[in-house]
């Protein structure tokens, strides 16, 4: 008889893809709900339009693919990609860009690759690239925070408007933009960004009613929530530290030299980490495990470059918020980064 | 190269799809994917380019006995740029329309790698009329497969199909444009040179899946097993 030799490590915790995605997306539930406490049921009709389309482009893909259907859709990495899609996107966004930005991750950024674990580039980032680059004005229409807007929407006026454009009233998205004092207002970035090229200070740009405590009413929340999700993930061993903790030291670290030498001109480090989607980025993107870099060496290189190109993206670029192209820039760089931090066997030499 | 007829099918088969300069060989694919948002662009710069390759390829073929082999690089390209230029001028005269919306790139036909990749693998070293042929097939496969690219990016990007036409046909041919659906916002990443990336993959990806099924359904000749006789009769 023969005996089996299982090769190290001998006690290990076995995870299958479907219990790794259902970890992700359990840990995302408390920033989705207070996403959709400060921005109202929309975030919901986004998430079912984006589970919805995940699921159809998900089995057309595998049909064109002569795959079966069902191991597919039970390996719960679309819901994943559609639950980050939708809670990237404006949550009254209409209902053909999550449609459209879903189909097109799913199919050409998974399938045409080769599916699960093949892909080049993070699925939900550049379905997310995609809309934003032909869809400026519908991906950058953020609701206003539901404390500070002038009209209250209800929820069929949510769908009212996702569906049609217009609530039940007659109002569009652009009106309920507007705050109490009647100005359309913009994401805490986007403001932040256009004052600050305008040559406003720091102080008199924070003088809007989206800013107040920590950063933009609602945002520090949400990102607090995500944060909290992440850590869950780092103590279930989801995820490692590596690459959270690289991007948010490769975003922290320069912007707070910048700001020391720029006090009134630049965005605080507190502002950079708790708005926009640094946080979703760092812990729910950034470390997908198909686009990241492979080794502990290479995922800490990897998420110093990815928060290194959001500072410098969010200080000098021609957009407010700068997570999914950082993502994107950094898929390509993960080839050389595993070359150049590849860890050396045991007893295959080294620097000695 | 014994038949002619032959040969031009040879030629007419290798330039339109075994290997097609755009689809299989990848040259020239700057202007490819820089001027094919809409269908009347790829067409323009694919009628210009084809002038230029049929035009070169002639004078290349011609000359190719008394050109020292050392600087025979450094005389193509003056033959090319010289057919650029009388190119550009005839536009600049007939069709200024559209030799504004091209802009630079028809004097960089000149370093459009297709021309010089044509006149140094084929035309320095055959006669000059199945040079000629030679260009022309590499031409139109070329002009093909831009207008195909112009085409599909024009109808996701615009929901159009030969808009501006007039501006290289005159204008009767303003009723050309067909409106295929109206959008208020236009999918711009179509339009943009990431969607001519994305759509060149799907083409190529479309002409292997064609080369894949024709190789797997194709007459497989008849197998003749010849016994070898290992023992003596």
């Amino acid at each position: 008889m023969t005996f089996k030799i299982a090769a190290s490590p001998h006690a290990h915790q076995r995870r299958t893809t479907q219990q790794v995605m259902r970890w992700v997306y359990v840990a995302l539930i408390p920033g989705v709900l207070l996403q959709t406490y400060f921005f109202g049921v929309g975030v919901y009709i986004q998430l079912a339009l984006a589970l919805l389309t995940a699921w159809v482009a998900e089995g057309l893909a595998m049909r064109l693919r002569g795959r079966p259907i069902g191991h597919a859709w039970q390996d719960h990495t679309a819901i994943v990609t559609a639950v980050l899609l939708a809670i990237s996107i404006p949550a009254l966004a209409p209902w053909w860009i999550i449609v459209i930005g879903t189909a097109f991750s799913i199919i050409v950024v998974k399938h045409v690759y080769g599916g699960v674990g093949q892909n080049l580039f993070n699925p939900a980032m550049a379905g997310y690239v995609l809309l934003l680059v032909s869809f400026p004005v519908q991906m950058t229409s953020w609701p206003v925070p539901n404390e500070l807007a002038q009209l209250q929407v209800t929820i069929s006026d949510t769908a009212q408007l996702i569906f049609s454009g217009f609530t039940n009233s007659g109002y569009n998205l652009e009106q309920l933009r507007m705050g109490v004092d009647g100005v359309t207002m913009a994401t805490p970035l986007d403001s932040l960004r256009n004052d600050l090229n305008h040559q406003l200070t720091l102080t008199e740009a924070l003088n809007k009613p989206i800013f107040g405590g920590l950063a933009g009413i609602g945002w520090a929340w949400i990102n607090i929530a995500f944060l909290l999700g992440g850590l869950v993930l780092i103590k279930q061993k989801i995820i490692s530290w590596h690459i959270p903790g690289g991007m948010l030291v490769g975003l922290l670290v320069p912007a707070a030299v910048y700001w020391m030498f720029n006090p009134d001109q630049a965005i605080t480090p507190m502002l950079h980490a708790l708005s926009g989607a640094t946080m979703l980025g760092a812990f729910f993107i950034a470390t997908d495990p198909v686009t990241a870099a492979t080794s502990n060496k290479g995922r800490w290189v990897f998420g110093l470059f990815i928060g290194f190109l959001v500072f410098v993206i969010r200080t000098w670029g021609g957009y407010p918020d700068a997570v999914a192209f950082a993502v994107l820039l950094a898929n390509m760089t993960v080839p050389v980064i595993d070359k150049y931090t590849q860890p050396v066997a045991y007893g295959h030499g080294g620097r000695s | 190269m014994s038949n002619p007829v032959n040969t031009y099918k040879e030629l007419t088969w290798q330039g339109l799809w075994n290997n097609n300069p755009a689809l299989v060989q990848l040259l020239g694919l700057c202007p490819l994917l820089a001027v094919t948002a809409t269908v009347t662009n790829a067409l323009g710069l694919g009628l210009a380019t084809l002038l230029v390759l049929v035009g070169s390829n002639i004078t290349v073929s011609l000359v190719r006995d008394f050109v020292p082999k050392e600087i025979r690089i450094p005389v193509f390209v003056m033959v090319i740029a010289t057919f650029v230029t009388v190119i550009q001028l005839l536009m600049n005269a007939y069709v200024y329309g559209l030799y504004q919306s091209l802009g630079i790139f028809i004097p960089l036909i000149v370093t459009n790698c297709a021309i010089i990749g044509r006149a140094e693998a084929y035309a320095s070293k055959n006669p000059w009329h199945h040079s000629a042929f030679d260009g022309l097939m590499m031409g139109i496969g070329f002009t093909l497969v831009l207008v195909l690219l112009g085409g599909i990016r024009e109808v996701l990007g615009n929901g159009t199909l030969f808009d501006g036409a007039n501006l290289l046909l005159g204008d009767w041919a303003a009723s050309l444009r067909i409106e295929l659906f109206r959008v208020d916002y236009p999918l711009l990443l179509a339009i943009l040179p990431p969607g001519a990336f994305i759509v060149m993959g799907f083409i190529i990806a479309g002409k292997n899946w064609v080369d894949n099924y024709r190789a797997a359904h194709a007459e497989k000749p008849e197998k003749h097993v010849t016994r070898a006789r290992v023992t003596s009769q």
